[in-house]
């Protein structure tokens, strides 16, 4: 590992571990949201955000942006806390998540949150949205790149396979597809609820270029971005394994997390264990 | 002089691509038939055909709006609406991106392809997203306009075009501006409010309403939303009575809106003529047409019963 790449990945991961904080601080607040999502998702938007997103919190509509798109909308409160540790976004906010007042509405609202490009909370719709701004880029000339987290459980929608053919036919290498494979859905596992089957193999028979890490290995992580950037003959999916509730004992890979909010007690437990 | 809707909108997309380099055009595998295929011709890397997936061209569209771009998404209005209503709903109206959307063999405009590929609840699909803009051209010159009109305007829009060939009722000076209806016949016994091809037929009903000694105004009310309100107002405190015709479904389209409006505003009699909570048929587009009651034997009926009704 080199020094400098050690440092990013110290940084992100103090960034994760005042994300996670903030998240249970949200739903707890707020008495709803859906933590154990966000959870599983923080490693990766810290050193996504840390280490590859080129953006401007003083202006978060530059022109020349990298995109990110929350398909799985419902894990917002992770994408908030990632905004509040890059600047869009300040801590004193935490407040009005899921709140008639301020910027935090319950799911990702581009009207009204700076540094989110685009409203989400019916599931499927964020890669599409990603392709889009790729062959944009691609019209221009530029090096912008889309990334797009996609749920697990979100998998079960058509339009994302809609979404990967196209990627793949337009052979969009500036389009990188995450799947927060935390293996939990509303209704309980997966594999109980609708199996995904062979998830890397489905990704690669779509023309995909396909990694599959642990997303809560940081060197992991950074390697995998590194990689989808290397990558030029089309889009790249990181399937990310990756532990519902991830960092609060309580919470790990249990799917009553998946929308509850931590009472009182529950968030100082927590806070704790974070400490 | 009639000219089929598509083409004036395919040569018009080529005039508006030559205008405004960030206008880009997506199509789902039916270039050939929206006729988007002339800016294709042209414009090959402003062009593409997504496939037969009407939920990701919505969503790719509002990607390319997120970049900056101005996307004309088609497809045909009855799978477009059907398959990309969420996408349109969440990815483009609640995210309030400029995306034009096209639906294209509106009505019974596609003829013997029958009921599932006749639109005939598109309006009312459109109409009810806060934020859109829903159009319908008169003709294929208000089209040209009409294309024009929706680049320079920033927000979500919806615009039906039709496949078979209409009559041309407006001129190459007419005005032609999103929200502002066009009183196109002066009268004062009755109000006609239509919409795209049934514009024709309610002049045909005026002149023979004519012949009766009944005076009818008719409005081209070319955008359905935002409605012209005012315009509505002054016709009918002049006429007392109001008939709305439009290719479409009598819920929820243009005579919905008309009705929501006058209802709670001015309450005066009024008929709504349009396709009788029905789906459509295989035939001709005038055999169509005459069984779903879009005939100006229908407005003119429509007509006679609400001046009757007036006081």
């Amino acid at each position: 590992m080199s020094q400098s790449m050690e440092q990013a990945l110290q940084e992100a991961k103090a960034v994760a571990k005042n994300m996670r904080k903030n998240i249970l601080v949200m739903t707890n607040r707020a008495k709803g949201g859906h933590p154990g999502g966000c959870l599983s998702a923080t490693d990766i938007l810290a050193v996504l955000y840390k280490c590859y997103m080129r953006v401007d919190p003083k202006n978060p509509r530059w022109p020349g942006r990298d995109y990110f798109f929350l398909s799985k909308g419902h894990a917002v409160p992770a994408h908030y806390a990632v905004l509040i540790e890059t600047g869009f976004l300040s801590k004193d906010e935490l407040k009005d998540f899921r709140e008639i007042e301020g910027r935090l509405p319950a799911y990702p609202s581009c009207e009204i949150t700076p540094g989110i490009d685009m409203s989400s909370g019916s599931l499927g719709q964020g890669l599409s949205v990603a392709n889009g701004t790729a062959l944009a880029a691609k019209l221009n000339g530029t090096d912008q790149r889309a990334y797009v987290m996609l749920g697990d459980g979100e998998l079960h929608e058509g339009q994302v396979w809609e979404a990967m053919m196209t990627a793949a036919h337009f052979k969009l290498n500036n389009v990188c597809a995450i799947v927060d494979y935390n293996k939990l859905q509303l209704d309980g596992s997966l594999d109980e609820v609708k199996t995904l089957g062979d998830l890397r193999a489905k990704w690669d028979s779509f023309g995909w270029h396909t990694i599959e890490i642990d997303g809560h290995d940081y060197e992991q992580i950074y390697n995998a971005f590194a990689e989808a950037i290397a990558f030029k003959d089309g889009p790249t999916a990181i399937i990310a394994h990756t532990i519902k509730g991830k960092g609060v004992s309580f919470m790990e890979d249990e799917v009553g997390w998946h929308a509850a909010a931590p009472s009182d007690e529950q968030l100082q437990i927590a806070l704790k264990e974070l400490s | 002089m009639m000219i089929a809707p598509r083409e004036a909108y395919g040569k018009a997309l080529v005039e508006l691509g030559k205008e405004n380099k960030d206008v880009v055009v997506l199509d789902a595998d039916v270039a050939k038939a929206s006729m988007t295929i002339l800016f294709k011709e042209v414009f090959p890397e402003r062009f593409f055909d997504l496939g037969i997936a009407e939920s990701d061209i919505i969503g790719t569209g509002a990607g390319f709006a997120v970049a900056g771009k101005i996307p004309f998404v088609n497809a045909y209005a009855n799978f477009l609406l059907g398959n990309g209503w969420d996408q349109i709903r969440i990815s483009v109206c609640y995210a309030n991106k400029n995306v034009k959307i096209i639906g294209h063999n509106i009505g019974a405009s596609s003829g013997k392809d029958g009921p599932t590929h006749l639109p005939l609840e598109d309006i009312a699909l459109t109409r009810a997203f806060p934020g859109m803009t829903v159009i319908e051209p008169v003709d294929g010159i208000e089209i040209k306009k009409a294309v024009k009109a929706l680049a320079q305007h920033v927000g979500p829009a919806y615009m039906r075009v039709g496949r078979l060939p209409i009559p041309v009722v407006t001129k190459e000076d007419d005005e032609f501006i999103i929200g502002k209806a066009n009183t196109i016949r002066s009268g004062s016994d009755v109000t006609i409010i239509a919409c795209g091809v049934m514009v024709s037929k309610a002049l045909a009903a005026a002149e023979a309403l004519s012949g009766e000694g009944i005076n009818a105004e008719v409005i081209n009310m070319h955008t359905i939303k935002p409605l012209d309100k005012e315009a509505i107002l002054k016709s009918v405190e002049k006429t007392g009575a109001v008939v709305t015709a439009e290719e479409h479904t009598v819920i929820g389209g243009l005579g919905g809106a008309v009705a929501e409006f006058l209802a709670c505003t001015k309450p005066l009699p009024m008929k709504i003529v349009g396709s009788q909570d029905r789906f459509g048929v295989c035939g001709s587009y005038e055999e169509i047409h005459q069984v779903l009651g879009l005939t100006s034997e229908k407005i003119i009926e429509a007509a006679k019963d609400v001046i009757k009704a007036k006081k």
